[in-house]
């Protein structure tokens, strides 16, 4: 049995829940040993750190893979416009909760609570989700493909757009910002204020062994993430444990055969594809706008991309591997190179380009070209994710997960015990 | 021959114009590609209950005219009748809702779902179906009810098919026969009035094919169930079926029993070329 089958087959063995928390706990230990040999007497900060960041960037990418898994890994909707999708839900919140009465300079919003605004923001997007899929969904895979890249394109060269970055509605002053971007009332601060408020005691530990009030508030918005996450995976998982899931799988498999079976497609795929864009939208604000501010430049596609990457990682189909997946790409892949690049101190031999660092093979001496690699990793992490993605794809198409088989239902599939002869069906 | 076969033969004559009980009436079905008239105005009834054979060269329109029937195709003219409604051009699932389902020449298992999840699939109507009330904790009680019977009828519909050994197998690992299987299996899950069974013995082995002989007369027998089927094999044909239908040039050119099926001259010309 190879490594990587017995490391499988243990990880079969665990409890889905147990799966994510060993493998989460794996990830914040990584970070504190990387904060304990680099950090010295701040050790206890930077650990706080590390783990605030990798674990906000975690929950992101979490919510963002489970909503692609729910639309490409069990429909087959081919949907690489994810960042558009975002963008609409962040700017949808960002309008509705933005002060009316700005800092000079900033645009003013409509200035409602922030759950109104969240509520705004998922409705926004599942709302242009539909309405980007409705001409799409009657053409093949391909085309939604083409239609979802060019819309989500559109979307933020819209809200790039000067001429919406400020106008009038019905007497009120409103807009985009532009490329300047908007300011909101983040949900950060609601973080921050339970750092201060309710959080104080445990607070003033942590802050005792020396982590900053910052540092703490970004790991408390991290967990709360975290508890989003957890809450769309419990509605995911339900929504596709069941005969709708069901109806998505065999959608993916063959469209046709699950028509003449009587299934109106179309209801079905536009359900989804709305489902997941409203998750999109809602990580929109959450993740790219957990500072309270937001700009076009961060509604790029490359972020689609990633989320593609974290799902393949994790094996599409699966909601837990999405977490996984999402968990090893941003975590392990994208987030702790740049880390170790930042930290490990190179001494003074680090040569300063690629030519050198080669050069130096040729006297036998590897430590220029592993310093060179060492210091221009997070340059570098993009070609480990390439290398990655393909040996997963060669070697483990069905990515972390993908390969279970989890079969779409709302109750145990096993013969009842009544059709075995048994005296009741308990 | 099987024996079960056998007896059911009925021998009663039919004639092509007076079909008692048409539950399935095609009127001057057309259906043109471009410039290749595929179907070029099929007419025909298939009496409820019955087990009607539909014969024909390759490129006589039989598929074209059970995917203009089954709403894959939409017809470029004529007409559908299914149950005393017009038809003509509904999409199949509306067909599907109403009992009228069909098998695909090439087996067209889900192959990354497991046997009983591709059976359990075709229940029309099912309460989980609503993505509200698979979520919510009050609703979701009554699919859980509903997920048990629907669980319940495929494990049976399994044995039926004698395939229940394979329930928890992914539907790609099944062999081409086990697959024939499968998709009958998964066809009367929909609870349907007619079948169309598109050359469902195919590369099927004479065992399985006997077997699949006698799950389609005991249907016929038990719940009335009304099948149309294509197939290549005349033997079948002749023996199973008290019907049949010959097109040839996408329209058709004889109907009939086996007996005048077997003794008419336009039919041995443009098909059995006088062999029989």
């Amino acid at each position: 049995m190879s490594v990587a089958e017995s490391v499988r087959d243990r990880l079969d063995a665990l409890p889905d829940i147990g799966l994510v928390a060993g493998f989460m706990g794996a990830i914040w230990a990584i970070m504190l040993v990387l904060a304990l040999s680099v950090g010295g007497a701040e050790w206890a900060n930077l650990a706080a750190g590390f783990i605030g960041s990798v674990t906000v960037l975690i929950g992101g990418y979490a919510i963002l893979a489970l909503a692609l898994n729910l639309q490409w890994g069990y429909t087959g909707l081919f949907n690489i416009g994810i960042a558009g999708f975002m963008a609409v839900g962040a700017y949808t919140t960002a309008i509705l909760t933005a002060p009316t009465d700005p800092a000079a300079g900033a645009v003013a919003g409509l200035g409602l609570p922030l759950w109104v605004g969240l509520l705004g923001g998922m409705l926004a997007a599942a709302v242009i989700g539909g309405l980007a899929a409705l001409p799409a969904l009657r053409l093949k895979a391909d085309y939604l493909a083409i239609v979802t890249v060019a819309f989500s394109e559109v979307i933020r060269l819209t809200v790039n757009w000067s001429g919406l970055a400020e106008f009038s509605l019905f007497g009120r002053t409103l807009g985009t910002g532009g490329a300047t971007g908007i300011s909101f009332e983040s949900a950060n601060d609601v973080a921050g204020s339970l750092v201060n408020g309710v959080g104080a005691p445990v607070a003033a530990a942590f802050q005792g062994v020396g982590v900053s009030a910052p540092n703490l508030a970004n790991l408390t918005y991290g967990l709360m993430l975290m508890a989003v996450v957890g809450a769309s995976y419990w509605v995911f998982a339900r929504l596709t444990n069941s005969p709708f899931g069901r109806v998505l799988k065999a959608i993916r498999e063959d469209e046709t055969v699950t028509q003449s079976l009587g299934k109106d497609t179309r209801v079905f795929k536009i359900k989804t594809f709305m489902i997941g864009c409203a998750l999109m939208g809602l990580a929109g604000v959450l993740f790219r706008g957990q500072a309270g501010y937001i700009s076009p430049s961060q509604f790029r596609p490359t972020i689609t991309f990633y989320v593609f990457a974290a799902l393949i990682i994790g094996g599409s189909g699966s909601n837990t591997g999405s977490i996984l997946g999402a968990a090893t790409f941003s975590g392990l892949l994208f987030y702790l190179p740049a880390r170790i690049g930042e930290n490990v101190p190179l001494g003074t031999r680090a040569p300063s380009n690629i030519v050198e660092a080669v050069a130096a093979l040729g006297s036998l001496d590897p430590f220029p070209l592993v310093a060179y690699t060492v210091g221009n990793v997070s340059t570098l992490r993009f070609v480990l994710i390439g290398v990655v993605l393909i040996y997963i794809i060669q070697n483990q198409p069905d990515g972390l997960l993908g390969h279970r088989n989890e079969p779409a239902a709302s109750v145990d599939l096993d013969r009842s015990r009544a059709d075995l002869g048994g005296e009741s069906d308990e | 021959m099987s024996e079960s076969s056998g007896t059911e033969r009925q021998t009663a004559t039919v004639d092509s114009d007076s079909i008692e009980d048409p539950l399935l009436e095609v009127d001057g079905l057309r259906k043109q590609f471009g410039g290749v008239v595929a179907v070029d105005g099929a007419t025909f009834a298939v009496g409820e209950g019955s087990l009607t054979g539909l014969i024909g060269p390759n490129g006589a329109g039989k598929s074209t005219t059970f995917n203009c029937i089954t709403g894959i195709h939409e017809p470029t003219g004529g007409r559908v009748t299914f149950d005393g409604q017009e038809i003509t051009g509904l999409p199949p699932y509306t067909l599907a809702n109403r009992g009228l389902v069909r098998t695909f020449q090439i087996a067209r298992e889900l192959s990354d779902m497991t046997v009983l999840e591709n059976v359990m699939l075709a229940p029309d109507d099912q309460v989980g179906e609503s993505a509200i009330r698979s979520v919510l904790p009050g609703l979701r009680d009554d699919v859980i009810a509903d997920e048990e019977a629907v669980r319940d009828r495929a494990w049976e519909t399994l044995d039926f098919f004698e395939i229940d050994h394979l329930a928890h197998e992914n539907a790609g690992n099944l062999s081409g026969g086990q697959r024939k299987l499968l998709e009958m299996a998964r066809v009367l899950m929909t609870d349907p009035e007619m079948v169309l069974l598109d050359e469902p013995l195919a590369g099927v082995n004479p065992t399985l094919e006997e077997k699949l002989l006698e799950r389609i007369h005991e249907l016929r027998r038990e719940q009335g169930l009304t099948f149309l089927l294509v197939e290549h094999d005349m033997d079948v044909i002749m023996n199973n079926c008290e019907h049949i239908i010959v097109m040839h040039q996408g329209s058709v050119l004889a109907e009939g029993d086996a007996e005048a099926i077997t003794s008419d001259e336009r039919v041995l010309e443009a098909y059995l070329g006088g062999e029989v």
